[in-house]
């Protein structure tokens, strides 16, 4: 029924998605697991960091790499002083607090990009010449594939030896398990949150600029169900942990498109229910995710 | 069932709403039926984030419900043609509003029950999160049920039945309810369990029944809220319900006070007025040309961080405004609600 | 070294400590014995910067330490074995050694104490890449222990060292406590397992819902017959 290399787009594509779903729900799961703060704004920083990456392409002939680091920066930064000047005076405050005031800077987020650039969607377009087509054995796939995929698993690898090798990356693993006794122990606290916010911040920049050139278009309001889906992906892979963030992105990545692209074509326009029915799912029966412990108490 | 301070005051609702009708322009009058349809909404979303403690925000998704169960009720013949799905016996009924904004309700409250026997498991962040999905999904449903609900082109020519009355009634039934609800063993149920759902279990409490009901009966009165605002804007989408609706409602509760049912009137009037005044001010003011569309809601949104930062428990701080008792004290706004909901 | 004066501490309503006066002097080995509750964890907080007094000073090294935060407090050398050990389970030993380092900048001096902390507690250095979590009780207090050491303190904070652990190994814990104190560690330790503190310390203090009730050399208070009766079982 389904060619093999059916199957294999699917797999490319499911990949793409994943990777995009995995940086974003890094990001996400870092904050949550330190400060237990889902981050609503999250997802807008990625459409900032497409809207950036827009700027710089399209005023100015920079390599398209340059134009995707450039983002990442920026809006690493941007997401420090988003955590400094919003949720850092909210420590300790109730969950319900924290939560409604990331609501609000997700709806400033958006709102400003409005005011400023229109609602209007904008195309993304790539540099000419830049995405070139391939076919292996009927199967499509692009140079911008290749390269959304490979940065993907780069930034995770350098982020693994991050919290593995460096003692700040060790003291936001400490901090994401028990913050009182990291406190406790001298770490200090601020330095690894914010840390965590720039990290995450900025791998959500580079997730906007991929999803930017997968889907060529830009609009104010790209970035909030999959920031809402990456946390759905971070859920699903073990909330708090970056390994689990990653696992779960790929997971959803690949449901997402196999519900698309193995099921008959009504199906298809409810891929949005399908991934918060997993989320039903994951939360009734394993709320810690496929990572999390199984005993802790996490919700 | 009404006590005699009740009426007195729906008395006085009535005068005043008869001055309004008199006195005022169809422009105001439109935007005094949505102050009365947005009090609706954040009483009711009170009873569950803010008297139970259950931080629900799929608010929007009850409202969609309601809303197109109940246009499917009332749309004249003419624009039923053009659903191809509808059941025989559905295309050729025409019920009254009332009737169809109560059925409105009751799907709500339904697919409250449906969703809440599992979800209502969750606590915090993870309800939040669940509810939200919710309201994905009924999205998706609206957008995808094509046959009943014509997608992404929605339901228009909806008959423009809403008007202050209707508005000002429903609201005033939904304080009412709450007001009695809240003030009864399962407000204290309720309070409780916001408090401390452990202790409250130890006591006694049916915390699982307790909670679903207040998300049932939320879901209703949203459901109710739904319907009106279909009828008042006559044309609905799926995007006409969207996370934006929710995210204004719950900031008119937090302004307002969780916890407290004057508080959330207070809120609803102020968060719709000064909007709306926005609004107008958005198109006037200009940057180089280009209105400043999103003013209106850039405000909120930071209003809704500075009330987190600095004044967390709103302006009335969950607790209630007295009303004088004319009459001799039946059942007084008891100080059962006046406890902090978000301290 | 370190001087408290007139402590008071209270969670919200309740006071746990209500106006206590100690000093550690450098060298010293100090306990303070009590029951569950008496206010005894609640000290140490205060002094590593977790809580803040309502009342009183905290005087280390003439430095004041009311209203500092817990990293500045450990770089000025005091280091804080909780009460229930908080390891972090979920990363290796050696990575929880590590995080004793934090504020360190000396790295030579890193892979010295690191040595030092591997021959005082073998076993640390055998399961150096294992989860901690994975470790027993005794061995992850061992490991708190190291952890703290690690920081190269000039005070050492023992919270409930012997919580929880077989009767063996708090034998095992106290000789090592001795070891430490042999080495010219300065260390406050709590306990309610009044027996083993007294016989490690110089001196102690006896705290009873927030007071202290008796004071003097540890070998005195031992032989103290209300002390016995109250918390010796004699």
């Amino acid at each position: 029924m389904y060619s093999p290399s059916y199957f294999m787009q699917q797999f490319i594509n499911g990949l793409n998605l994943g990777s995009i779903y995995a940086l974003v729900a890094i990001g996400l799961t870092m904050v949550y697991g330190i400060l237990r703060l889902i981050n609503f704004a999250h997802g807008d920083l990625m459409m900032w960091g497409a809207y950036l990456a827009l700027a710089l392409i399209a005023n100015s002939f920079l390599p398209f790499g340059v134009a995707v680091l450039l983002p990442m920066l920026v809006i690493g930064l941007v997401g420090v002083l988003i955590e400094r000047i919003t949720y850092r005076p909210l420590r300790g405050a109730p969950e319900v607090a924290m939560l409604i005031t990331s609501l609000g800077v997700s709806t400033l987020i958006q709102n400003s990009t409005i005011m400023t650039l229109t609602a209007q969607p904008q195309s993304f377009r790539l540099p000419p010449g830049f995405k070139q087509l391939y076919e292996v054995g009927g199967v499509n796939f692009s140079s911008l594939d290749i390269l959304s995929f490979s940065l993907a698993i780069l930034l995770m690898i350098g982020l693994t030896l991050f919290v593995r090798r460096t003692r700040l990356g060790i003291a936001m693993r400490a901090s994401a398990e028990n913050l009182r006794a990291a406190y406790l122990m001298g770490i200090n606290i601020n330095q690894v949150i914010a840390t965590a916010f720039a990290i995450g911040s900025g791998l959500a920049a580079v997730a906007g600029c991929l999803w930017a050139a997968q889907y060529n278009t830009v609009e104010p309001f790209m970035g909030f169900l999959p920031g809402l889906k990456a946390f759905v992906a971070a859920v699903i892979g073990g909330i708090g942990v970056i390994p689990g963030a990653v696992l779960g992105g790929f997971l959803l990545g690949f449901a997402e498109i196999f519900f698309v692209g193995f099921l008959p074509p009504a199906f298809s326009g409810y891929r949005d229910a399908f991934v918060f029915a997993l989320l039903l799912m994951v939360l009734l029966i394993r709320p810690n995710g496929i990572l999390g412990s199984s005993t802790e108490e996490r919700a | 069932m009404l006590n005699r301070n009740a009426l007195f005051y729906l008395f006085i609702l009535v005068a005043l709403l008869a001055l309004a009708q008199l006195s005022l322009n169809n422009y105001y009058l439109r935007v005094l039926a949505v102050v009365g349809i947005n009090i609706i909404l954040t009483v009711s979303l009170n009873l569950t984030n803010g008297f139970t403690g259950d931080f629900s925000l799929g608010h929007a998704a009850f409202m969609a419900i309601g809303a197109y169960s109940a246009a499917l009720l009332t749309l004249p013949m003419q624009y039923k043609l053009a659903i191809t799905g509808l059941p025989f016996w559905l295309k050729e009924l025409s019920l009254p509003f009332v009737v169809a904004t109560v059925i409105g309700g009751l799907l709500a409250v339904l697919i409250a029950i449906i969703v809440g026997i599992p979800v209502l498991r969750l606590r915090g962040h993870y309800l939040a999160v669940a509810t939200l999905g919710l309201m994905v999904i009924v999205r998706v449903v609206a957008n995808n049920w094509q046959s009943i609900t014509r997608g992404a082109r929605g339901i228009n020519g909806i008959p423009a039945l809403t008007n202050i009355w209707w508005a000002y009634g429903w609201a005033f039934l939904t304080i009412y309810v709450v007001w009695r609800l809240v003030n009864s063993p399962y407000g204290r149920a309720m309070i409780a369990i916001r408090e401390d759902e452990l202790v409250a279990a130890s006591r006694g409490v049916q915390v699982f029944r307790t909670r679903l009901l207040a998300f049932a009966i939320s879901a209703f009165f949203a459901g109710a809220a739904g319907s009106l605002w279909a009828h008042q804007i006559t044309a609905i989408t799926p995007s006409s319900f969207s996370f934006l609706i929710t995210f204004n409602v719950v900031v008119m509760l937090i302004v307002g006070g969780m916890g407290s049912i004057s508080g959330s009137v207070i809120g609803a009037i102020v968060m719709t007025l000064v909007p709306e005044f926005l609004r107008r001010v958005e198109t006037e003011l200009t940057i180089g040309g280009n209105p400043l569309y999103g003013l209106s809601q850039i405000v909120v949104a930071i209003a809704t961080i500075l009330i987190m930062i600095f004044r967390r428990q709103g302006l009335l701080g969950g607790t209630e405004l007295r009303f004088p008792q004319i009459f001799t004290p039946s059942s007084p706004l008891s100080s059962a609600s006046g406890k902090r909901a978000l301290k | 070294m370190l001087e408290i004066e007139d402590l008071h501490v209270s969670y919200g309503n309740i006071q746990a400590v209500r106006g206590i006066s100690l000093r550690v002097e450098a060298g010293e080995l100090v306990t303070i014995v009590g029951n569950n509750g008496a206010g005894k964890s609640t000290t140490l907080l205060t002094i590593s910067g977790l809580l803040r007094p309502t009342a009183g000073c905290i005087f280390f090294e003439e430095r004041n330490l009311a209203g500092a935060s817990p990293d500045k407090i450990v770089s000025w050398g005091i280091s804080h074995c909780p009460e229930g050990r908080m390891i972090f389970g979920r990363l290796t030993v050696a990575e929880n050694l590590i995080l004793g380092t934090y504020n360190r900048r000396d790295r030579v001096n890193i892979r010295q104490d690191l040595d030092r902390v591997h021959k005082l507690f073998p076993v640390l250095a055998e399961r150096r890449n294992q989860a901690a979590g994975t470790l027993s009780g005794g061995e992850q207090q061992m490991l708190a222990i190291g952890r703290a050491l690690m920081s190269r303190p000039r005070m050492l904070l023992l919270d409930e060292p012997s919580l929880g652990l077989s009767p063996l190994l708090v034998g095992r814990i106290f000789e090592i406590i001795r070891e430490l104190h042999n080495q010219g560690v300065t260390i406050l330790l709590v306990e309610q397992n009044a027996y083993q503190a007294l016989r490690v310390a110089d001196r102690a203090y006896v705290l009873e819902t927030g007071k202290i009730r008796l004071t003097g050399p540890a070998v005195d208070l031992a032989n103290n017959p209300q002390v016995r009766t109250a918390y010796l079982g004699g």
